[in-house]
């Protein structure tokens, strides 16, 4: 058997990548550390007004 | 931070203005501020770099005015050791700073901004408030142009030699809003040099901007000069012919690149991750989210340049990677949360509570909450009536189910803002209390009041009264429901044995769970084994040989080749598949499903297809690569088409991996016989991203690019035993002719005619026979039905580390499901009055979910028979049954149909 290995996984960046990799890891049984330099999350995707095909609010 | 409650109340105050980076400083905010109205957490912050106590040891404003006392100023930057056991890097990136270039003109007038200030001009929470104007004047402009490329596919200093890969869409979107703001007909265009929607869906929207009258100018962009006076933008740029030509518009946007932002590289740095000629993270096609560090991986636009669902399925790819790496010690972290006991109120009289929200002055402000909370202590059932200053915060939850305890509460209404936003929140508050969460219902009074009757506080006062009595009377009815739990059978299966369907077995398989690879051909591989190189030039056979290789020894794959899927029954969780081997048949139980049943090269029927021996697919060139035999010594000159079955009518999509690998291809025909002329006559170069070095390498080694008139014919004959293409070359408009002694065709790529996945699992493809995603943007991966996912070309078209990514993404989403005992789902399901039920089978025609259908009993009725782990509560079996036998939880006749005869009171 392996070295026994720690649950939990730090994310460095709140964005849209960093937001969804912490939703799987927490929906799949692991704590998560998520750090974002500013003072909220939502990074350059937040910034948007709508996003296409659909033209939905990017929020 | 703990205690504060998001008044404003601070902000307002705050003498300090500065520049807000978050509307990309086009306006100004205050130095203690939220970055915007849904930020999360919604808590205020002070900029310490602006604050004047900061800078000059006086003011604090903010803390005298704090109604809560959440201001701070003692409060230092701490730091924090996290013991943890991998880590994902997302740093993001920065856009790029047009003011390196004066050529752009950015900072010599106001109107010509970039397209993230666009961004925050067009949206409704901006600047303008959603008015499309000019910075200068706030007029409306008629004539904007957007200018492609700026900062990326540039090799000068301080731009970005790679393409960003998200512009071309972004400035189409944006043309066609800004289209729909000016209703009076606004002119746009495009200065591009390639158009790049190579996407899924991309194209189309590129036809709906042509449509739409959006103007494509190829074009390379000289200068833009302002006119001082009209503060009107002069472009004066080159067209494809080489003319000079000039053109005035009001406003000019600068589509701006991805660029590394220097944090994102210390940060890596820092931890020892090593960096591309880019700086951005290092990777490889096949390991495309592990960075040279283990235990440290990489997603989003760091890892390149990318847009929102490649970012979305990235992210998700790197959740799988950790989670195999981690698995197992799954779970022994994980702080699960104790569900409070319900107490039986059925059979009690109705003893309501109704809490009215102020929401700080947001409701307040429009509309006499005292005079609500008065009247609703009249109404029939109330026995407590209130208002909260904010029943979002965690002050006024915990006060609320005191309340509800102390008063012996069984029902409550919160008439606050939308239940689409708050009421899950809601729902446990009351669940804290001890009531059933669907004993609960929301007045929107925010929404429905103090904003659409911002004028008139009377009006807004009235409806709030109306909406109340309504809900009051509507929670009276309400009943108890329990979501019900489904079990989980932890084996996955994936139909599909290509590099997509190895990929996600693998990864699932080293989570621990069992996966059934099952696959159509004899051998697993797909399209795979006819590749010859990954974009940044992997062995494809070597890692596919390793990848098959893992798949058929790992004790928890079971691999079955000359298998075909040939019945599902059951749902999440409790999948019971029939599948076929060579004629014996065998039932395999699973909790989900991963289909990755992959897509086709297409073969044309055109251009001596079939009859020249020398006339080749991508693919069948890649197979002569691969052959150790193969010699280009006798070719002397080679001709690519792009586009031969893509982006015609017939097929609206782009194949987005053809550009790429024709281009690769050329350099390999160069390698092997420098002296070759090779041709690749295409529409659009769509070598995205970090594949633009590949075009530049081809330009740089000889590889002869031009671009041809879709509009006019292509024609490829025999000329004295010569092959012969002729085209009209987009830029002279002349008649050009190569005689090649190779010529191949990027065919694209074609779904598989009527998938049979989609009537088994009931799942949805698309216009081109691709299947539909539950979310373009966020369920990249997901289908609308639970339990059912979609990974690699089946999806669409795209190339081998993007479908290696999606599995991985899938097996994510997967594990989050089979890594529990049960999963709950959503209590608001139909259910049938047997007593009714006619078994006409309306509801089951009507039924988009396959949730409903006809079962036949011992005595041969025919009754309806609700499946609750796949319904979802939307009622369309209710509207067409006859007999009123079909109704939904929670939205039943009596309960909806009160609160419209109540309406009228």
């Amino acid at each position: 058997m392996s070295k026994k290995t720690v649950a939990s996984v730090l994310v460095a960046g709140g964005g849209i990548a960093g937001m969804q990799a912490a939703l799987d890891l927490a929906n799949s049984g692991f704590y998560v550390y998520l750090v974002e330099r500013s003072p909220s999350i939502g990074g350059t995707m937040s910034q948007l007004d709508k996003t296409f095909p659909t033209n939905d609010c990017a929020m | 931070m703990e205690k504060c409650i998001a008044c404003g109340a601070c902000s307002e105050k705050c003498p300090q203005k500065v520049s807000n980076e978050y509307d990309a400083g086009l306006n100004k905010r205050k130095s203690i501020y939220v970055k915007y109205a849904q930020a999360v957490p919604l808590k205020y912050s002070i900029d310490s770099d602006t604050c004047i106590f900061f800078k000059k040891g006086k003011c604090k404003a903010c803390e005298k005015l704090c109604p809560a006392g959440a201001v701070n100023f003692e409060d230092k930057a701490r730091e924090l050791t996290v013991n943890v056991g991998a880590v994902i890097i997302a740093p993001g990136c920065e856009v790029f700073d047009p003011v390196t270039y004066d050529v752009y003109g950015y900072g010599k007038s106001p109107n010509i901004v970039t397209s993230l200030e666009f961004e925050r001009i067009l949206a409704a929470t901006g600047p303008f408030g959603g008015h499309l104007v000019r910075p200068s004047d706030h007029k409306e402009p008629q004539k904007v142009a957007w200018i492609q490329c700026v900062g990326s596919r540039d090799i000068h200093a301080g731009s970005q030699p790679y393409c960003s890969g998200v512009c071309c869409t972004y400035a189409i979107k944006e043309a066609i809003i800004a289209k729909e703001h000016q209703k009076g007909g606004l002119d746009t265009a495009i200065f591009y040099i390639d158009l790049r929607t190579y996407g899924k869906d991309f194209e189309r929207y590129y036809n709906r901007a042509v449509d739409s009258k959006v103007r494509f100018v190829k074009s390379k962009i000289a200068g833009i000069v302002t006119d001082p006076t009209t503060q009107n933008q002069v472009i004066h740029y080159i067209d494809e012919a080489g003319r000079r030509v000039e053109e005035t518009f009001d406003m000019v946007v600068l589509s701006v690149g991805f660029k590394v932002s220097q944090e994102a590289v210390s940060l890596a740095e820092r931890l020892g991750v090593d960096l591309d000629q880019y700086s951005l993270a290092k990777t490889s096609d096949f390991q495309s989210v592990k960075t040279s560090r283990p235990g440290i991986f990489v997603c989003g636009s760091f890892q390149a340049p990318k847009d929102i669902p490649h970012s979305v399925i990235e992210a998700s790819a790197t959740a799988a990677e950790v989670e195999s790496v981690l698995a197992q010690s799954r779970g022994s972290l994980v702080k699960t949360k104790e569900v409070p006991v319900e107490k039986d109120v059925r059979g009690e009289d109705p003893r309501i509570g109704v809490f009215v929200c102020c929401c700080g002055t947001n409701i307040a402000g429009f509309l006499d909450v005292p005079l609500v909370v008065e009247y609703a202590q009249t109404l029939p059932g109330v026995v407590f009536a209130d208002k909260n200053l904010f029943s979002c915060s965690q002050d006024t939850q915990e006060k609320m189910t005191d309340i509800i305890r102390e008063k012996g509460l069984n029902r409550v209404v919160v008439a606050a803002c939308t239940p689409r936003t708050h009421e899950p929140l809601f729902q446990e508050t009351v669940l804290n209390a001890n009531i059933n969460k669907y004993l609960f219902e929301m007045a929107n009074i925010r929404n429905q009041c103090s904003w659409v009757h911002s004028n008139d506080k009377d009006a807004a006062t009235q409806k709030a009264k109306d909406l109340v009595r309504m809900a009051v009377s509507r929670v009276s009815l309400l009943e108890p429901l329990y979501d019900p739990e489904i079990s989980m059978n932890h084996a996955a299966m994936i139909i599909g044995g290509g590099l997509s369907g190895i990929t996600a077995a693998i990864n699932l398989a080293e989570q621990g769970f069992h996966a059934y690879l099952i696959e159509k051909a004899d051998v697993l591989g797909g399209n795979a084994l006819k590749i010859h190189k990954s974009w940044q030039g992997e062995d494809v056979q070597q890692r596919l040989a390793e990848m098959i290789g893992i798949a058929g020894s790992h004790k928890n794959i079971s691999v079955l080749t000359s298998t075909e899927l040939k019945k599902v029954d059951g749902f999440v969780g409790n999948f019971k598949s029939t599948v076929e081997t060579n004629g014996a048949e065998q039932v395999i139980e699973h909790g989900v499903a991963i289909i990755a049943t992959g897509a086709l090269e297409s073969k044309p029927d055109q251009y001596l297809y079939g009859t020249e021996p020398n006339v080749l697919t991508g693919l069948e060139m890649d197979s002569r690569f691969n052959d150790k035999g193969f010699s280009a010594k006798g070719i002397k000159s080679a001709v690519f088409i792009q586009c031969v079955g893509s982006r015609i009518k017939e097929r609206p999509y782009c194949s987005k991996v053809c550009c790429t690998q024709s281009v690769r291809n050329a350099l390999k025909l160069k390698e092997l016989n420098p002296d070759m002329d090779v041709f690749i006559v295409y529409r659009d170069m769509r070598t995205y991203g970090l594949r633009e070095a590949l075009y530049r390498e081809a330009r740089a080694k000889g590889v002869i690019f031009i671009r041809y008139d879709f509009e006019k014919d292509l024609v490829v004959d025999k000329d004295n035993g010569n092959i012969r293409v002729s085209f009209t070359n987009y830029a002279l408009q002349r008649r050009m002719e190569i005689k090649p002694d190779l010529l191949l065709l990027a065919t694209g790529i074609i779904p598989i005619r009527e998938n049979p996945m989609a009537s088994l699992f009931k799942v949805q493809v698309n216009d081109d026979g691709f299947f539909v995603e539950a979310h373009a943007k966020l369920r990249p991966v997901e289908f609308a039905t639970e339990g059912i996912l979609v990974a690699g070309l089946a999806h669409c078209p795209k190339p081998i580390d993007e479908s290696i990514e999606q599995a991985k993404a899938a097996a994510s989403k997967a594990s989050a499901l089979l890594s529990k005992e049960k999963i709950t789902v959503e209590g608001v399901v139909s259910r049938v009055d047997e007593a009714y039920c006619v078994g006409c089978g309306r509801c089951e025609e009507a039924c988009p979910f396959n949730a409903i259908s006809l079962e036949t009993r011992e005595n041969g009725e025919k009754i309806s028979h609700v499946r609750e782990a796949l319904c979802k509560g939307c009622g369309s079996c209710a509207a067409v049954c006859p007999t009123g036998a079909a109704s939904v939880f929670h939205f039943d006749d009596r309960e909806v149909l009160c609160m419209v005869k109540t309406a009228f009171e």
